[in-house]
């Protein structure tokens, strides 16, 4: 009962607190004035009654207090007071707390951003069951030469008999299809997966509707079957369950749909459409062979086994295999990567950076407004001495001071908030190639992170000049006659600190952005040997299906490119497999034919690429040696090859390459194993812009064994302008095709350095923001000197200081932080450097260029902003500063 | 008058339960009775009395109304409740033995 009755009590009190203290007030009135009537009656004087009542009774308002602190809502009242105050005090400044508010917002909303696709991308969890035991399995090179080898067929099959380590093991293959319109829609190029059958029961998937794969469906003599991602049968199938057990066209053959996958799965990315199993895909002969590496192999580690040991166990039977293969590309060890770290390594450090970056920014804006909160601790010096000398605790004066800059700080989070929630939307759309965006979102984990964080910057900005005053300065302060020439030392020493250090971070901030912004233009610049201006590609896929021989295959790319060369404006068309600048994406081993065999175990290998005769004038690469490949040099009578220069260096180094003979047995073109004739050498072309050259080998594409190929079309006009022409000629040809990723040489190249763009771009832009920061600060700080040492001023011009003198006084004055902070800050930029190496191109960590430029950007950005106060200081009127006082 | 006769920590409540147990009153006649009963040796000190008034209250040992008093001006009375007389039994059964041992051990040596 007593703590119902207690509880009634608390309530009472939190409604009825305001009429309390007006009861409490009463009480203690009426106590009051029951001592003076007392003291009457014995005799005193009205007066003297009254007087010795109050003597007796205390200080009143130290009594009030002490009752109340027995009310159970005191502490919450009276934070709600210092929370009232706060904000009032703010309100009567709304310059200043609108700037340290924006400042805040800015510091806070970057750093939340970061966070989030940090916590998002990296460190959340992939959503399987027990996906710490999951593990991506690469081939590797026992030398390092090769960590993340994609898996061979032959190699997972072994693997998967052999190894004990794992619970299950699992391969996938990314490929297009080309999936016919049905009921009037159009046809459309679909990412798909091929998988083994086994691969959602290893994530621990069902499907939504119907169900996964079995064992049964994963045989070349099984009914072609497929599964939908949830995304593709909405869209496509208006999300009707009678989907299952219906028939979908796959490259112009039927696939009975058996299965949707639930909505909330989207890996290995969000853009997979559909799955199909892989041993009914691809042949036999493909699935066994220990040479071709084309599988993404995800395997779950049995409970208690390390990957350690999984890996110790994969390298025995991989050796094995080794000696068992010691000609061709086959490994000799492997490799195991959770299967989040595998998704996502790649990005690792340029996210870090970016995070510690906005680490930065927030500290540097905190610093700020610490500053500005020091100065304004300046200002209300008096106050501060009063609020003590009445008995104020010094406690309660810096909680005060505390939760003015919290009210700060959480105002300007929630800012930053708004601020992180749009900068997403952006950075999403502006990453398409970060993996997992679609899980990019902020929740509740971000909220929690954003209020730690919002406490810490409102601790560090309110402690900090908190507590540079102390008791002793509050009597001095009291006594200090209106007449101060100097200043408060201690405010303004602290107040350089600040600056230093926010000169330091803004250094280190602009020394890596200047790193970075370097290494992307580096990137731009590379001459990646061929045409990139006025380029248009576009990819096409004919169907297994209705392109069944080679013939049909020439035919159409022949047609395609005459009909597209009638089109006005083009320059010049081409097919081929791939282009320049579009990354690694296939090689082959080979001989020469020419050549005594090779010693065991040894290979040669150059990268794959096919091209029509057009494909070196489309794209210009200049022939160096020999000729190009000839309009009726097809299908059967394709036996010559073209190499790059790098081919020759490596391979035929003073030799003449022409007459040569190529022997690559799993190229398919028709007399590729008893060897095709090298008849030319084309200059190099980089796969990489921030690569070297590699070996190249351009086989014929008319030999009509490719049924996937870009179109290349050089344009005289904008090459846009040709996208629509060119698609409605293909239409022309094959209504059914669907064609993908139209894209502007240009595109492709921006897009292999989107990254090094965006981490730069970005650091620049927080580098700017904190150079602002710090130059306000400075201007600010140096502002306040002037004026407190106006007195000072005036006394020295009027004892005959020349103006000049008077402004390199004050100059000094304020650039010393700065130059401390600099010093400071390219040492640590130095540091800083090395950690971001492995993100640089073309640039050294310690390109001297950038570090000149960075000091003279901030020492320029530093006497301007104290210039303008240095001025003001030596226009100073003796006269008015001396009478001002 | 130096510093009240330092009351032994703890014994306000006490006081002030057993003098509530007999009628309801208020601040001023709470401390005049206490020090009237102890023949003066006691002094409530009003920097004592209205915090350990308002903590009973809140611990719900005592209950408080507005009354006229005597002179016909509103104060607030207190009295004890239920709870405050059960807790004024056991402190008083404290009080009790705490006392006694100390008189022994005072007069023993």
């Amino acid at each position: 009962m007593r703590w119902l009755h207690k509880f009634f009590m608390q309530w009472q009190m939190l409604i009825h607190r305001g009429r309390a203290g007006k009861q409490l007030q009463d009480e203690l009135q009426f106590h009051l004035e029951q001592q003076i009537a007392e003291n009457e009656s014995a005799g005193m004087s009205r007066e003297a009654a009254r007087r010795a009542a109050l003597r007796g009774f205390g200080n009143p308002a130290t009594l009030r207090d002490q009752a109340r602190d027995t009310w159970s809502w005191h502490g919450l009242e009276l934070f709600l007071g210092d929370v009232r105050f706060g904000i009032r005090t703010l309100v009567r400044t709304p310059g200043f707390s609108v700037l340290a508010i924006l400042v805040m917002g800015l510091g806070i909303g970057a750093n939340v951003a970061l966070f989030t696709v940090v916590h998002s991308v990296l460190l959340k969890p992939l959503p399987f069951k027990n996906q710490d035991r999951l593990v991506r399995l690469y081939e590797a090179d026992s030398k390092g030469a090769m960590q993340d080898n994609v898996l061979a067929g032959g190699t997972f099959a072994s693997w998967q008999a052999q190894a004990r380590s794992f619970e299950g093991m699992a391969v996938k293959k990314g490929i297009d299809y080309n999936l016919s319109g049905s009921g009037g829609q159009l046809p459309e190029l679909a990412h798909a997966q091929q998988a083994s059958w086994n691969i959602f029961q290893l994530l621990g998937v069902d499907a939504a509707v119907g169900r996964v794969f079995l064992s049964n469906d994963d045989r070349r003599d099984a009914n072609p079957t497929v599964i939908l991602n949830w995304g593709l049968w909405k869209r496509r199938f208006g999300g009707d369950p009678a989907v299952i057990g219906k028939t979908i066209l796959l490259d112009a053959r039927p696939f009975t749909v058996i299965g949707v996958l639930p909505a909330w799965f989207s890996y290995p990315d969000p853009n997979v459409q559909l799955w199909t199993p892989i041993y009914h895909e691809r042949s036999p002969q493909v699935m066994s062979m220990h040479t071709a590496h084309n599988l993404d192999a995800v395997a779950r580690l049995k409970p208690g086994v390390t990957i350690d040991q999984a890996t110790a166990e994969l390298n025995t039977i991989q050796r094995q295999i080794r000696r068992q293969f010691p000609n061709g590309p086959v490994n000799d060890a492997a490799n195991i990567r959770p299967i989040l770290d595998a998704e996502v390594f790649r990005l690792k450090t340029g996210l870090y950076a970016m995070f510690a970056a906005t680490g930065c920014l927030l500290l540097i804006a905190c610093l700020n407004i610490a500053n500005l909160l020091v100065a304004r601790a300046a200002t209300r010096r008096k106050e501060t001495a009063v609020r003590t000398a009445l008995g104020g605790s010094r406690a309660r004066l810096i909680r005060g001071q505390v939760i003015e800059s919290i009210v700060l700080s959480v105002a300007g989070g929630s800012l930053g908030l708004a601020f992180a929630q749009t900068a997403l939307l952006w950075l999403v759309h502006a990453r398409q190639d970060i993996p997992r965006a679609d899980s990019i979102h902020i929740d509740g984990i971000v909220v929690l992170f954003t209020m730690g964080v919002m406490l810490v910057c409102g601790l560090v900005a309110g402690l900090i000049p908190a507590l540079s005053s102390n008791d002793k300065q509050i009597l001095r302060t009291l006594q200090e006659s209106s007449r101060s020439y100097s200043g408060a030392k201690g405010g303004v020493r602290l107040r350089r600190v600040l600056l230093g250090l926010q000169v330091g971070l803004t250094v280190v901030l602009l020394t890596s952005a200047g790193l970075l912004l370097k290494t992307y233009t580096r990137l731009r610049s590379v001459d990646i040997g061929c045409a990139t201006h006025d380029v248009l590609t576009m990819e096409i896929n004919l169907p297994k299906g209705s392109y069944n021989t080679p013939a049909k295959i020439v035919t159409f790319y022949e047609q395609l490119v005459d009909r597209v060369r009638q089109l006005p404006g083009a320059r010049a068309v081409a097919v081929g497999t791939i282009l320049p600048g579009e990354g690694h994406q296939r090689d082959d081993v080979f001989t020469i034919r020419e050549h005594p065999a090779l010693p065991k175990g040894q290979v040669l290998d150059a990268s794959t690429y096919f091209a029509d005769p057009g494909y070196f004038n489309a794209m210009q690469i200049p022939l160096l040696q020999g000729r190009l490949f000839e309009a009726d040099e097809r299908l059967d009578r394709s036996s010559e090859v073209i190499v790059n220069q790098d081919f020759v260096r490596q391979f035929l180094k003073g030799e003449n390459p022409l007459g040569k003979h190529i022997k690559a047995e799993l190229v398919e073109v028709a007399e590729a194993d008893t060897g095709l004739e090298i008849v030319g050498v084309v200059a190099d072309t980089l796969e990489n812009v921030s690569g070297a050259p590699v070996p190249i080998v351009y086989y014929p594409f008319y030999s009509g064994t490719q049924r996937s190929a870009t179109l290349v079309i050089r344009t005289t006009t904008a090459p846009s302008g040709m996208a629509l022409p060119a698609q409605q000629a293909i239409a022309g040809i094959d209504p059914g095709l669907a064609v993908a990723n139209v894209l502007t040489m240009d595109q492709i190249l921006g897009q292999s350095t989107i990254g090094a763009s965006f981490d730069a771009t970005l650091l620049l832009a927080f580098a700017v923001i904190s150079l602002v920061l710090a130059a306000v600060g400075l201007f600010g700080v140096l502002s306040y000197i002037v004026a407190q040492r106006k007195a000072e001023i005036g006394i020295r011009i009027a004892l005959g200081a020349q103006r000049p003198q008077v402004m390199r006084l004050m100059l000094r004055d304020g650039l010393q932080p700065a130059l401390s902070g600099l010093v400071l800050g390219l040492i640590a930029a130095t540091a800083v450097g090395q950690l971001i190496r492995s993100m640089l191109y073309g640039t050294r960590a310690l390109d001297p260029a950038v570090y000149v430029v960075v000091s003279a950007t901030l020492l320029i950005t530093a006497i301007l902003a104290c210039a303008l106060p240095a001025w003001r200081a030596s226009r100073l009127d003796p006269m008015t500063a001396l009478r001002m006082e | 008058m130096g510093k009240p006769s330092d009351l032994v920590q703890g014994t306000l409540d006490l006081l002030i339960l057993k003098t509530l147990s007999i009628e309801g009153r208020h601040g001023w006649a709470i401390a005049k009775r206490i020090q009237q009963i102890s023949g003066e040796v006691l002094q409530v000190q009003q920097g004592s009395l209205y915090p350990a008034l308002h903590r009973l209250e809140q611990q719900g040992w005592i209950k408080a109304k507005w009354a006229e008093s005597e002179t016909g001006r509103q104060a607030k009375f207190y009295s004890l409740t239920a709870a405050g007389r059960k807790q004024l039994d056991s402190e008083t059964t404290h009080w009790a033995r705490l006392s006694g041992a100390i008189n022994l051990v005072v007069q023993e040596s």
